[in-house]
């Protein structure tokens, strides 16, 4: 590996009981760089996702941040580490206040841990009016997300996760449930993640997405890495065949 | 939505309609008992003098000061139908620490540090074993009510020995001569829980947790941390609303809390907190608690049958909880 790598993993296994979700997974993923990891339903991608997120203990292999070898990742300290998700059932509270939601897991608080609520509600009344834009004056940061519409809930989690200063991004499933329009506000965001400098893991069933912004592709197949791509090499004609051979074959 | 089309006011000054949005639940509830106050008020003189307000504040606080926290518990998804034996399992300490040391001070830490680790060992059972909260408790206050039969050889204690003793007068004495101090307690005990649930990281995670669980654990919240503490919370608050019972009566009997479960649940669902979790206020439950509290004496003043109190209460029940889900659909 290269020290420049923010996230490498090395011979990652994971299984639950009988079963083995991944088999010696290596990964890695470059500064400013966007992954897109690729797989049918079942490849691992989300048992992968939640191992890097510290949700699921790894059986065995190593985890590395920026080089340096971490062992029992959390939650919390992934998210210390700079790795933030947008999960594809979106981790919100629905009957909760939009900055209560904003603030999961990560309230900002006072001595004491009390919560410092104006200050929360400040924010979330800034990331409205900017990142989020709504415009109308029924939505306040107490507005609970219940009533809000699929995108919108995206836009909420999307700038949870960019509100904290990520430096890897990872996206499970953004574009499931969105319209035409707010697919494509997503795909810029995510070219906006490279400008600025950030990594990104970018999940999604529909490859032309895939294909559009990552610099390289991971293909998983059956909890293994069955290919890997660099773009800049590969058509996606010549990415469809392989998808189509690998899902026939289980291989290359 | 009307409220989405209806043009709002600037944000100067009070906002009626933000305010009616954030707080529905709880002018809800407070308009229940109002109306009801005015009933009695009009319908029975014993309403129009001061001893019953006197004995109602004096015998709520025993178990509102449980079903306070207990709302926590339930807003976090989770249940304890243990708080009655907690309740006689910690006075239990009381008692023997008092007896041994004649000290009513360290009596009083031992029974909460009793009550604390009590509602300890719940959340452990249902957090790390995984039994679902409403069964495990069920087996923990047989256990903790047996146990007190079984330590106490099911004999009463009197506790005269604390009359006149400052202790005394602190915990349960009457202010001004009308005023019962447990009403003090039970105001501090719900300043306190709403602090915590509504301006501490622990409320926060509390309403995720039963939000959803799923989320908070994808967000790195604690979620078995807090969970454990829910339970522990409720144990001290059974602790100290089943002592202050205890010091009032100046007796210990061993079934103390028998009859103070269904009225603490009643408190925390008339209230507006919801079954399903994530939803829920403290100030709802200490006016559902008044509420359920002053069912039984209106319905004797007034001249009914005291049967008739049990038919009252679960109209107010059903009712009230009917209530809050259809504003609770409406309100957003």
């Amino acid at each position: 590996m290269t020290e420049n790598d923010r996230l490498e993993l090395r011979n990652i296994s994971k299984s639950f009981g009988e079963v083995h979700s991944l088999r010696n997974i290596n990964f890695r993923v470059g500064r400013n760089e966007v992954v897109g990891l690729l797989g049918d339903n079942g490849a691992g991608k989300s048992t992968l996702i939640k191992i890097i997120t510290g949700y699921h203990q790894p059986s065995s292999g190593e985890l590395y941040f920026n080089g340096q070898r971490v062992d029992h990742l959390t939650v919390p300290r992934a998210r210390e580490l700079g790795v933030e998700t947008v999960y594809q059932e979106r981790a919100l509270a629905d009957q909760q206040s939009l900055w209560r939601n904003i603030f999961i897991g990560r309230e900002l608080t006072t001595r004491f841990g009390f919560l410092d609520v104006k200050k929360m509600r400040a924010e979330t009344d800034r990331l409205m009016r900017g990142e989020l834009g709504f415009t109308s004056t029924a939505v306040t940061p107490d507005s609970s997300i219940k009533g809000f519409s699929g995108g919108e809930k995206q836009g909420v989690a999307i700038v949870r996760a960019l509100y904290f200063h990520a430096e890897i991004i990872i996206l499970d499933e953004p574009t499931m449930g969105l319209a035409l329009s707010e697919t494509r506000k997503l795909l810029n965001f995510v070219r906006e993640i490279k400008t600025a400098g950030k990594s990104c893991i970018f999940i999604d069933h529909n490859v032309f997405h895939v294909y559009d912004v990552a610099d390289r592709i991971v293909l998983l197949d059956r909890g293994t890495v069955a290919g890997e791509f660099r773009k800049a090499d590969l058509s996606l004609n010549e990415l469809l065949d392989k998808m189509q051979h690998v899902a026939e074959t289980g291989s290359l | 939505m009307a409220s989405n089309t209806t043009p709002m006011p600037a944000n100067t000054g009070f906002d009626l309609g933000r305010f009616l949005r954030r707080n529905g639940l709880q002018v809800g509830i407070f308009s229940v008992m109002l109306l009801l106050w005015v009933i009695y008020f009009v319908s029975t003189p014993a309403f129009r003098q001061g001893n019953i307000y006197t004995a109602l504040m004096s015998t709520v606080p025993y178990w509102g000061i449980v079903a306070l926290p207990l709302t926590m518990l339930v807003i976090g998804r989770e249940m304890d139908l243990s708080f009655p034996s907690i309740m006689a399992m910690s006075v239990t300490t009381f008692v023997g620490v008092n007896l041994a040391t004649g000290q009513p001070l360290l009596a009083f830490a031992a029974c909460l540090l009793t009550g604390f680790a009590v509602g300890l060992i719940n959340g452990l059972i249902v957090v790390y074993i995984g039994i679902p909260s409403l069964i495990a408790t069920i087996g923990t206050q047989f256990f903790w009510s047996g146990m007190v039969q079984v330590i106490t050889n099911g004999r009463s204690f009197p506790l005269n020995e604390l009359r006149g003793t400052a202790f005394r007068d602190i915990l349960v004495g009457n202010l001004f001569g009308f005023f019962p101090m447990q009403m003090i307690w039970m105001i501090l005990v719900a300043v306190g829980v709403w602090f915590l649930l509504n301006r501490h990281r622990f409320g926060a995670h509390v309403y995720l947790i039963g939000d959803n669980e799923n989320t908070a654990r994808l967000m790195g919240v604690p979620v078995n941390r807090t969970r454990v503490l829910m339970f522990a919370i409720v144990g001290v608050a059974a602790a100290f609303g089943g002592l202050l019972n205890a010091i009032q009566i100046s007796n210990f009997f061993t079934n103390l809390g028998d009859g103070y479960l269904l009225i603490g649940l009643a408190a925390v669902f008339l209230g507006g907190t919801s079954v399903f979790g994530g939803v829920g206020t403290v100030f709802g439950t200490f006016i559902g608690a008044f509420i359920i509290a002053s069912i039984q004496p209106a319905v004797v003043a007034i001249g009914w049958a005291g049967f008739t109190t049990e038919v009252i209460y679960g109209l107010i029940i059903v009712l009230s909880v009917a209530m809050h889900t259809i504003l609770r659909a409406r309100i957003r």
